[in-house]
């Protein structure tokens, strides 16, 4: 069902302008963070999550204001205006 | 850049046909064609993708189901049942991928047809090869495929897991098991010191006067800190580690004798565990995009081969810089590489990707440590971003490690969940 649902998300993003585009490095989140959470599961689910939290995780992580194990080595890999690029198509995912 | 006359004759010398063939329109039915060749990380995450973006998607992959490694170590300690490895394809059936249940034996990159094993020849607008590793029975005395039967190498996950698992299971408590590791390039960097570290914990709960040596090719490894303190700690007297100044590169085995040979000593040992040097699959060879390091150069951008146009490489068969050869980086160049070919069929520029890759290993079921990385293209080459990465960190607690081990866990659900499911 999700998937179909991605599918046409995408189909529809296909002919349109750059903001629909998946933003660079955005794709691999997905790799670890699950569309949903089952109970109890350890890794955050991003979708649905406002922007504005995870840009501000992000930053957190990055200067080591968040206890992280692997996020912090993460979020130094990205600027402000990448993170912030993710974060929106992020949050849009479902 | 273009293949070398001569390579392009051990295509099948089919390069009179294709002359012929040149002119015919590439999208015959008006159809956009892109064949996946290997239905792993890599190939199953491509094919399901370029599906999603309105391409017609063909994946060719000869198994009905796919045996997945990462967590195979589990398998082979006794923690993990085999079936929880194995994946099928039904999902990506059902969004409305063409399954062709054969290997690829041929290509023409002229014609851009691709022939598979039943014979069968399918035409290509662009070609995704995801064929993994061959292991390179020629590359250590001693040691081919017959050799396997009884020294077994369990690197490409299936019945050779459960070989080495039966194996342990019926040495006796005081046996040593040996573990071969090769010199890089190899696929899974840091797997057979997770290997070893879940073979030592099978040791101390259930044969606790056994030992494990590791006779390695190279001196130095992926988390190689992290796991000797691990070891230390976990694993006292246990395991040992010669690395290849000290003399631990392995020259010569005998099946029959259950020996390995360095340079300097032979090792008799109950269990031998050979993981021998690798290349990419098979079919890249064919495909002429393998170069003589046996591994495919890339574009970092597309994953486009550097040696043949329109065929693209992902996963562990591709060199792709500064990322290890993993199920995460397979997964992530897969995504980058099916948005480069949507993009390059719709005559777009291709956008500019950033890739990470997270690898996690257990040095017990509830110890876990990590490595990650962030990816982007530099002169040609995918080159770590400075600052970025890098693995956990030393002397954690015990919480952060029991994290970690659940983290894996996680991931390994999500991943094949996003792939197979």
């Amino acid at each position: 069902m999700r998937s179909v649902v991605v599918a046409i998300m995408l189909l529809a993003a296909m002919p349109a302008a750059a903001q629909s585009v998946t933003p660079t490095g955005a794709a691999a989140c997905s790799g670890c963070h699950p569309r949903s959470a089952a109970a109890g599961a350890p890794i955050t689910p991003l979708a649905s999550r406002p922007a504005q939290e995870i840009v501000e995780a992000m930053q957190a992580f990055r200067i080591g204001a968040r206890p992280a194990t692997v996020m912090d080595r993460i979020a130094k890999g990205f600027t402000d205006e990448e993170t912030r690029a993710i974060a929106a198509w992020v949050s849009q995912q479902r | 850049m273009r293949a070398a006359p001569s390579r392009r004759n051990l295509l099948g010398g089919a390069l009179a046909a294709s002359a012929a063939l040149m002119t015919r329109p590439s999208h015959a039915q008006g159809l956009t064609r892109v064949i996946v060749i290997g239905g792993g990380f890599a190939g199953a995450t491509c094919a399901r993708d370029l599906q999603r973006s309105g391409l017609a998607v063909t994946l060719a992959e000869p198994n009905p189901l796919y045996t997945a490694c990462p967590f195979s170590n589990e398998v082979i300690a006794g923690l993990r049942p085999f079936e929880a490895q194995r994946f099928g394809y039904d999902a990506l059936r059902a969004e409305g991928v063409t399954l062709a249940p054969h290997s690829a034996t041929g290509l023409d990159p002229q014609a851009r047809r691709v022939t598979l094993s039943d014979g069968s020849i399918l035409d290509y607008d662009r070609l995704v090869l995801a064929p993994g590793i061959d292991l390179r029975f020629d590359a250590l005395p001693g040691y081919g495929e017959e050799a396997a039967k009884t020294l077994p190498h369990a690197w490409k996950a299936g019945e050779q897991t459960l070989l080495l698992r039966r194996q342990l299971e019926a040495m006796e408590d005081g046996g040593t098991v040996v573990i071969v590791a090769p010199a890089n390039p190899f696929r899974c960097p840091p797997g057979p010191y997770e290997r070893a570290s879940l073979i030592a914990h099978y040791l101390k709960t259930h044969k606790p006067r056994s030992k494990l040596l590791i006779l390695d090719a190279k001196d130095t490894f992926s988390k190689q800190s992290l796991f000797q303190a691990a070891w230390k700690e976990l694993y006292p007297g246990v395991i040992e580690w010669v690395g290849l100044s000290a003399g631990g590169r392995v020259v010569r085995v005998d099946a029959g004798e259950k020996t390995v040979e360095t340079e300097f000593g032979r090792h008799q040992a109950e269990v031998i565990n050979v993981i021998p040097p690798q290349r990419a699959g098979q079919i890249a060879v064919v495909a002429g995009v393998a170069d003589r390091s046996g591994w495919c150069p890339i574009d970092p951008v597309t994953f486009e081969a550097k040696l043949q146009p329109n065929v693209h490489v992902i996963g562990d068969a591709c060199i792709a810089g500064g990322m290890p050869k993993s199920a995460f980086s397979a997964n992530a160049q897969a995504k980058v590489c099916a948005a480069a070919v949507a993009s390059l069929l719709r005559g777009e520029p291709p956008p500019g990707p950033r890739l990470i890759n997270t690898c996690y290993s257990l040095v017990a079921p509830d110890y876990g440590i990590s490595v990650a990385g962030v990816y982007r293209p530099v002169n040609g080459v995918l080159a770590d971003v400075e600052g970025a990465g890098g693995v956990s960190q030393a002397n954690a607690p015990p919480e952060f490690r029991a994290l970690e081990a659940a983290y894996a866990e996680a991931w390994f659900q999500t991943i094949t969940a996003e792939v197979f499911g």
